[in-house]
């Protein structure tokens, strides 16, 4: 009796006191310390451990071979224009996303004057090789509430709320810099259009006057209050090679969206083409947004 | 076949050997999936960088190594395929994702976490590991599935792909996270964690390799079978 009680007590300090040591080392291995479990089998001869170990090789090598073997001749037999299509189902859905997560009112950092770069830097020039246009440059806005155009001169577009922001400036290459803009909100252009969150369509699509480079925007990255129609950078009027008269600077875009001497501005329900979109420019994320 | 000289209990059964469960199905299944994400992710981040390859080891200045050589680039045929490596990595990057986060569930819910956390003590043992596995301290620290130093890497490369996942969220959607970009310091230092936490990724894994090759066959069948076999005196007390 007093024996049972014994062990029955010496049962119970086990439980409690000891800590359940699965391991070599006592309290000197952290995997004692930490209670890892430990799973082992029964104990085995040397045959029937190598036999038991023999068939979970066979077992495991195959299933794993031929999931390897799958995995690089599927993706190898998967056509190029199949792949390049799931990327772009890839952005479709990204997009689907950032568009639900989406608010106009959440803005990016804007900085003081002397983080400003200087020099700024400098990139792309497509669709500005004709220096005459700037002089008679005039923007032509069309789909206004349907069919309706309308055209603005620069001091018409001057008339208009002046904005300003010194923000970061993103290229889809990787690099920044960070800029002070000047110009009208493109919220405030759609306004004077007689144009509102209500009747505006989907798409607002933009080109330079020759064409040659045109972009695609949703609306409500175009409508976001740090979307602006520069006509000033860094204090002084735009230049040309950064885009002279009017372009665009925005912080809810790469830089591949921020189209220099705008021309054309189309409110649309259908998606606008966009350049770097294009399979033949490297078929860029249409959205790309930020 | 040498019998045992244990004399304690079992001793008419010819008893040497176990098998132990060291990785579970879900756990190999993802690790393995996760080598060609991962891969992946690396290869299209390259691809990315390459448009603009700014970093380097510089010391007052002096540029000591640039990531990454021109030799290396064209070897390698990176030049001029920013667009296709960003859709690599924006449609990798949710499989890359999905089977990290899945991956950390399941180690959380199943317990398997205690073979990979390190407890404070751990970094005092894990130096004595180190000296143990460069031959220059004969004496083994005990230790669980893992010893002290594969607690702290495996447990450390966890939160780097963590690390990755939120840095490259800060790139990703600066505007709209516009928090998360500030945690970072910016725009170029979220960029510059996530450069430097893949850098880390590849030596991770140059030395995962090293280590894997050293510790032998039926360490890495393991890691396709889930099971080794071992003597009665690794199980002893």
């Amino acid at each position: 009796m007093s024996d049972d009680k014994e062990i029955l007590v010496e049962k119970v300090r086990e439980l409690v006191d000891a800590p359940k040591e699965n391991w070599p080392g006592g309290s000197d291995n952290t995997a004692n310390l930490i209670n890892e479990p430990r799973y082992l089998s029964e104990p085995l001869s040397a045959d029937q451990a190598k036999k038991q170990m023999s068939a979970r090789s066979r077992r495991g090598f195959l299933v794993g071979g031929i999931a390897a073997l799958t995995t690089v001749f599927g993706w190898r037999w998967i056509s190029d224009e199949t792949k390049y299509n799931l990327y772009h189902r890839a952005f479709a859905f990204n997009e689907k996303v950032s568009q639900f997560f989406y608010s106009p009112r959440r803005l990016a950092a804007e900085f003081p004057p002397e983080r400003i770069t200087r020099p700024n830097r400098l990139n792309g020039d497509i669709g500005m090789m004709n220096q005459a246009e700037v002089s008679v440059w005039k923007l032509t806005v069309a789909g206004i509430n349907g069919s309706g155009i309308r055209e603005f001169t620069i001091d018409e577009i001057r008339a208009l709320p002046r904005s300003e922001m010194t923000t970061e400036f993103k290229c889809i290459e990787g690099w920044s810099t960070i800029v002070n803009w000047a110009g009208v909100r493109f919220s405030d252009l759609a306004a004077a259009c007689g144009l509102t969150q209500e009747t505006i369509p989907e798409y607002v699509s933009l080109t330079t006057p020759d064409k040659q480079y045109y972009v695609g925007w949703d609306t409500a990255a175009i409508m976001h209050p740090q979307t602006l129609l520069a006509y000033e950078m860094n204090g002084e009027p735009l230049t040309v090679e950064h885009g002279a008269p009017l372009r665009l600077a925005s912080s809810t875009k790469y830089g591949i969206k921020q189209i220099k001497r705008i021309g054309n501005i189309e409110f649309t329900s259908v998606r606008p083409k966009d350049y770097w979109n294009q399979p033949e420019n490297g078929g860029y994320d249409w959205y790309a947004g930020l | 076949m040498s019998m045992s000289n244990d004399t304690k209990s079992h001793s008419t059964v010819s008893v040497t050997l176990h098998l132990e469960r060291k990785h579970s199905l879900a756990t190999r299944w993802m690790h393995w999936v996760n080598f060609p994400l991962l891969a992946m992710m690396i290869w299209s981040g390259l691809l990315i960088y390459w448009a603009n390859p700014v970093y380097g080891i510089r010391i007052f200045g002096y540029e000591l190594f640039a990531f990454f050589p021109q030799w290396f680039y064209e070897f390698l045929g990176v030049p001029f395929r920013l667009g296709e490596g960003l859709q690599l990595h924006f449609f990798f990057m949710w499989l890359f994702a999905v089977n990290g986060i899945a991956y950390i569930i399941y180690t959380i819910a199943s317990g398997e976490w205690r073979s990979i956390v390190p407890l404070p003590s751990s970094f005092k043992r894990a130096p004595k590991v180190a000296l143990h596995d460069a031959h220059i301290v004969k004496e083994k620290p005990p230790q669980g599935k893992y010893n002290d130093a594969q607690r702290i890497a495996y447990s450390g490369v966890i939160l780097m792909g963590a690390g990755s996942v939120i840095s490259g969220f800060a790139i990703y959607k600066p505007t709209q996270l516009a928090f998360l970009t500030a945690m970072f310091g910016g725009y170029q230092w979220a960029r510059w964690v996530h450069f430097w936490l893949t850098i880390l990724f590849v030596l991770f894994f140059v030395v995962h390799i090293i280590q894997v090759a050293i510790a032998g066959w039926s360490n890495f069948r393991s890691m396709i079978t889930g099971y080794d076999v071992i003597d009665d005196k690794e199980v002893s007390q």
